[in-house]
């Protein structure tokens, strides 16, 4: 009767056996009780960092974008950067949790909660810089084709505006998908709860949700129909922000590896931040069991496999470069590996590429503060590696007469700091005020938890 | 209405409570094979096969989400080739105005964004009916220990075959470990409408106040604060304003001597009425069109005072004096140049025209003073 036939004896994916209470308690753990003095430190510290960035922004906006270090040759700078780096975060969730429920990877579900709500608040944190880049976000507006006094409507053959449609739909759907999945768990924790204002906001927020297997039937199709639509969607909005820069002309940008190339690194990044922040997260919470050492390093190999595809689409921009036989080409790729940005490349090759190697080794990867270390290091190797990209082609361009070194501010600094912090403030919020981990998901994949059919 | 009040506590049905998941599969082979027809399964998760045991039909959710995407692509086909080509077409890279290839990203997103999130909505909103926090089924016990690790099986008591005692022993024989009846409560079950309460009309007020009030403040006040301003406010000179940069204090410089502006027109007949006369002869002839668009320009500059008829008979009500009638001897014989002159220069109390009307709009207004002289003034030709 079971549809799906297991070919290789998978290890369990949750660890222990629990007893299903023992899972609805494990998890709603950290929503019912104080919070520690650990979590109130790293909030303040998350906090402190949203801070400096919002007091950066707010002398941006009154006093202009000329407290930022962009200026002519190199107009795209940190804030693009920070653009495509914090987009790229978000490819991880929709990736373990879409791609790997279609291939069918049971142990996606102790992490793909978390790793949905990093999506959404990477993509938050990313929408903010092409709006604060544009100097005046309060006309934002006119990024969407609404009809408006000027008769004027977007240019829909623009990269720029593909950009504005992939990231809200992306954003909108995984949201949609994020919520989809936690109605459930709403309603377990509706039932739960004495409080009267828990009970109220979580019977708002699960819709009158009642187990009831005739929903079930199609919430199934749902999940299904939605991880669909997110698998293509997810490689599009990469793709989308790669065409930014592939659809110039500019030597360096205009090539068409970077689809791939862009997707390839995304999903690099993506897993080394979700990893970064679970090994945090399941230590304070002690959910060692649900989220395990076997999920942590599956999620390695990943960072393995799309850190050589990264490393492989260096090696071939360079061949290209030689290949085409186009001066332009070479002479920018020589720039980047030796010219005055070479500090940045190699920063970027050696992160991505060359300390990644070492998830070969088992013991590696399965040690906690090693494959901490390199999935740090991974984060700001796959910064620079966008940094290399917009810096270096800008910052020599076809006039010589133009070119010049670009040097961030303390304010783009600040800026950066702050999206961290927003990025971290909202995380760590989420992990008390709503389940980490899919509860419903979780009891489905327990030993015994599903019935036998004959 | 008073009489189901008092007989407000209903029935709702009865629900069984097993521990073990494979006991589930056995009693819904039962119901099945009973031919129950209001009844449900509950868990905190979804059992693999018991749909397809419920013998539930397909979920349509597939259908839904093809039509829903598929109106996606047409609505983005259709909003990138109006907008582009059709009601602002613009070329960009000599790119055909129509260049679909460049709309695919936006028809893919489109399509994507709609099928998911209506997919959600018609799920929700429409299968499921929610929101719905008054089932008979929240809060009870039921559902609470469903919700941890108990699995349920509940027949509705408006099922054709509902008999309380057979169905308690029906689940007593298939081993549950509780047996449930929930009751509810026709007050708090109500399906009045309640668009119309108070409190709905009342929330829907604040919110269109608040909304407007926002919208109010930020598009008339907030944008025009710093730093929202800087575009009206910049480094520059406005008209009239002053400048310590020059030794006179003023902002505004005197063009060089000699410098004549763009479009300036040069009018070579400045103060010689006679001279004008003689030498400036109307380049128009009196088509149709000239003469519309004399009318229209007549009627709209020279009639408030020279009346509709150009008789003098002013519109102005005595604010400033009437002109003498355009039908007088004097002006009948003078020259169309003559005329022009007193468009450019005025005469008496009238202003120069010169600027509302440009050159051939002019002579077109004498065209029209022309054919109102000899309306006025007909001659026994004309009649015939």
């Amino acid at each position: 009767m079971s549809s799906n036939i297991d070919y290789s004896i998978e290890p369990e994916v949750v660890e222990g056996q629990p007893k299903l209470n023992q899972i609805n308690e494990a998890i709603a753990k950290p929503l019912e009780t104080r919070p520690s003095w650990k979590y109130l430190v790293a909030l303040g510290i998350s906090s402190t960092m949203l801070l400096i960035g919002a007091v950066c922004l707010g002398f941006s906006f009154y006093y202009g974008i000329g407290l930022w270090g962009n200026n002519q040759p190199v107009g795209w700078a940190i804030p693009i950067v920070n653009f495509v780096f914090w987009v790229g975060i978000g490819h991880a969730g929709t990736l373990i949790s879409a791609i790997l429920f279609l291939f069918r990877q049971r142990w996606r579900t102790g992490i793909s909660r978390f790793a949905e709500a990093m999506t959404i608040f990477a993509v938050i944190t990313a929408g903010l810089f092409p709006l604060i880049h544009t100097g005046r976000p309060w006309l934002a507006g006119y990024l969407f084709p609404l009809p408006n006094q000027h008769r004027l409507w977007v240019n829909f053959t623009s990269p720029l505006i593909w950009d504005v449609f992939a990231v809200s739909t992306y954003l909108t759907v995984s949201f949609v998908f994020w919520y989809i999945g936690l109605i459930p768990d709403l309603a377990m924790l509706r039932d739960r709860t004495k409080s009267k204002i828990k009970k109220t906001i979580y019977s708002i927020f699960s819709l009158g949700w009642r187990h009831s297997n005739r929903h079930w039937h199609h919430y199934e199709m749902i999940y299904l129909i939605l991880a669909g639509f997110a698998t293509p969607l997810v490689l599009s909005v990469h793709t989308i922000v790669s065409f930014d820069f592939a659809v110039s002309i500019l030597p360096g940008w205009h090539t068409t590896i970077f689809p791939p190339y862009f997707v390839a690194g995304a999903v690099f990044s993506g897993f080394a931040m979700v990893q970064n922040v679970l090994i945090v997260v399941r230590k304070i919470f002690n959910l060692e069991h649900i989220i395990t050492l076997d999920t942590l390093e599956k999620m390695n190999k990943v960072m393995l496999a799309t850190g050589m595809m990264v490393g492989y689409a260096y090696g071939m921009e360079f061949f290209i470069a030689w290949y085409s036989g186009n001066p332009l080409e070479s002479f920018v790729f020589l720039n980047r590996a030796f010219g005055n940005y070479a500090w940045a490349y190699w920063i970027m090759v050696s992160c991505n590429v060359i300390f990644t190697q070492l998830f070969w080794f088992k013991k590696i990867r399965r040690n906690i503060v090693a494959m901490f270390i390199i999935g740090v290091l991974v984060n700001v190797g796959m910064w620079f590696e966008r940094f290399v990209i917009v810096v270096t082609t800008l910052s020599r361009d076809f006039l010589p007469s133009s070119w010049d070194y670009y040097k961030p501010t303390l304010v783009d600094i600040g800026i950066l700091l702050g999206s961290f912090g927003l990025f971290f403030t909202l995380v760590i919020l989420f992990i008390r005020s709503l389940p980490v981990v899919s509860i419903s998901e979780v009891k489905a994949v327990v030993k015994g938890s599903q019935p036998v059919h004959h | 209405m008073d009489n189901q009040m008092n007989t407000s506590e209903n029935l709702y049905g009865v629900g069984a409570l097993f521990k073990d998941p494979n006991k589930i599969v056995k009693v819904v082979e039962k119901l099945v094979e009973l031919g129950y027809k209001h009844w449900d399964v509950h868990s905190s998760y979804p059992l693999h096969g018991i749909p397809k045991r419920m013998r539930l039909k397909w979920s349509p959710l597939g259908y839904v989400a093809l039509i829903l995407g598929l109106t996606g692509t047409l609505t983005g086909l259709f909003l990138t080739w109006w907008t582009m080509s059709v009601d602002y077409p613009l070329t960009i890279g000599g790119k055909p105005w129509f260049s679909f290839p460049a709309f695919v990203p936006v028809l893919f997103e489109l399509t994507v964004l709609l099928a998911s999130v209506g997919t959600a909505i018609v799920m929700l909103f429409i299968i499921f009916k929610f929101p719905n926090n008054q089932h008979p089924l929240h809060d009870t016990e039921y559902i609470n220990k469903v919700s941890v690790d108990h699995f349920g099986v509940f027949i509705e008591a408006k099922d054709e075959l509902f008999e309380l005692e057979k169905v308690k022993s029906l689940f007593n024989d298939f081993g549950a470990d509780e047996i449930i009846e929930i009751a509810y409560d026709r007050n708090e079950v109500t399906f009045k409408p309640k668009v119309f309460d108070v409190k709905f009309i009342s929330f829907l007020v604040v919110i269109a106040i608040i909304t407007s009030s926002v919208a109010y403040l930020f598009n008339n006040k907030i944008l025009y604060l710093p730093p929202f301003d800087f575009m009206l406010k910049q480094f520059r000179l406005g008209p009239q304003e002053s400048s310590t940069f020059f030794a006179d204090g003023f902002g505004m410089r005197k063009p060089p001597a000699g410098t004549v502006a763009r479009n300036q027109e040069f009018y070579p007949f400045k103060n010689k009425p006679d001279e004008a006369g003689m030498k400036l002869v109307n380049p128009l002839l009196a088509t149709q069109e000239n003469l519309e668009l004399g009318r229209n320009k007549f009627n709209t500059f020279c009639s408030p005072c020279h009346g509709w008829r150009g008789e003098g008979d002013s519109r102005l009500n005595g604010q400033f004096p009437n002109p003498p009638s355009l039908h007088s001897e004097k002006v009948r014989n003078w020259t169309d140049g003559r005329i022009y002159h007193v468009i450019m220069e005025g005469q008496n109390v009238m202003p120069s025209y010169a600027s509302q009307l440009t050159e051939k709009e002019r002579w077109a207004v004498i065209l029209y003073i022309r054919s109102l002289q000899r309306a006025l003034n007909a001659k026994q030709e004309d009649i015939q």
